[in-house]
């Protein structure tokens, strides 16, 4: 579940870096404009096909990104090779994913853009994301009990 | 049209897609991260609430940098915000816009419906469910899944794997059934 793969312990200031990166990848999300509430209520009802083309172009992007590492080796700028994750199939994935759909329709965001729109000025959503965060808290207390 | 002004218009999706899909690399490359935004909030609560649930019990300071581009996320959106945004109202599809109209949306300013999403609406059973029960499904959901937009869709299905490809089918099917058959209940509230 880690994300971290480095295996260097590095002192807390290296991680300004994943900010700037965090920085970027914010404004990206705004002006292309995928945090919209009403884009993502045009991808659910197949009305733009916007959405499309951005998850889409970004997952080839990645594909061809994640074969060219494997392929030549490409080490991260510490000298580590660099490590991918499998994921292994459980029905979380089903039962969770359906969940987050209704979610997403809902609010209009996943995970990012609740950060992205706090930033831009919709305070409100800090109850979204704190709302998001006891979720994902309770997920982590009744975990057990539910199916994998 | 000088720049900022330039830069300041929508972006489309061919611009925006592959930038997003090279936060893959990127996050790889600046030191074997993967991409993924909704390990920011497991990491929240086992910094802040752990509470002896196995589940937030491990080192979270190894996890920081998740926090750090969360963050940077959020300056991202205030930066933009500040000096980026876009003065003209976002273009919505007519068929949306006019079953908008019909339960009382036609703010279309910005990016967040400012007639769904706002504090006064907060206490009425519509806004709670749209801001409290949709936050509530996003962090239950992702966490059961393992993984959001980024982490699944972006990250999962760029590394070819096939669980990250089904779970990226059901929250599409769920966004789907959600925002045709229950939304339009919701909205009508």
């Amino acid at each position: 579940m880690c994300v971290n793969r480095s295996e260097l312990d590095k002192p807390i200031w290296s991680n300004l870096k994943f900010g700037f990166a965090g920085i970027l990848f914010g404004i990206i999300l705004i002006k292309s404009e995928v945090i919209s509430w009403f884009r993502i209520q045009e991808m659910f009802r197949l009305q733009s096909f916007h959405m499309y083309g951005v998850i889409g172009s970004a997952i080839v992007v990645g594909i061809i990104s994640v074969f060219i590492i494997k392929k030549f080796k490409v080490r991260s700028i510490d000298g580590e090779p660099i490590r991918f994750e499998t994921k292994k199939f459980n029905k979380g994935q089903v039962f969770g994913g359906l969940l987050f759909g209704f979610g997403w329709a809902l609010t209009g965001a996943c995970p990012g853009p609740l950060f992205a729109q706090i930033g831009m000025g919709a305070t409100v959503i800090i109850v979204t994301l704190f709302s998001a965060i006891l979720g994902t808290w309770v997920y982590g207390y009744i975990r057990e009990k539910l199916p994998h | 049209m000088n720049f900022i002004e330039w830069i300041r218009q929508p972006w489309p999706w061919w611009v925006a897609g592959p930038l997003i899909g090279l936060t893959v690399p990127v996050l790889l490359i600046l030191g074997n991260r993967s991409f993924g935004v909704s390990s920011s909030l497991r990491h929240i609560c086992a910094a802040c609430a752990p509470m002896n649930i196995s589940f937030f019990k491990y080192d979270w300071k190894k996890e920081v940098w998740n926090l750090f581009f969360a963050g940077g996320i959020l300056l991202g959106g205030l930066i933009t915000a500040l000096f980026l945004s876009d003065p003209n109202p976002v273009v919505i599809d007519p068929k949306l816009a006019s079953e908008l109209a019909g339960y009382g949306v036609t703010n279309t300013e910005g990016l967040v419906p400012k007639d769904l999403f706002n504090w006064e609406n907060l206490l009425t059973v519509k806004g709670l469910i749209l801001i409290v029960g949709g936050g509530f499904l996003v962090g239950f959901g992702t966490r059961y899944a393992g993984g959001c937009t980024s982490g699944h869709a972006i990250m999962g299905i760029s590394n070819l794997q096939l669980p990250s490809l089904i779970a990226t089918c059901c929250f599409m099917l769920g966004g789907f059934l959600f925002a045709n058959i229950v939304l339009p209940l919701i909205l009508k509230l």
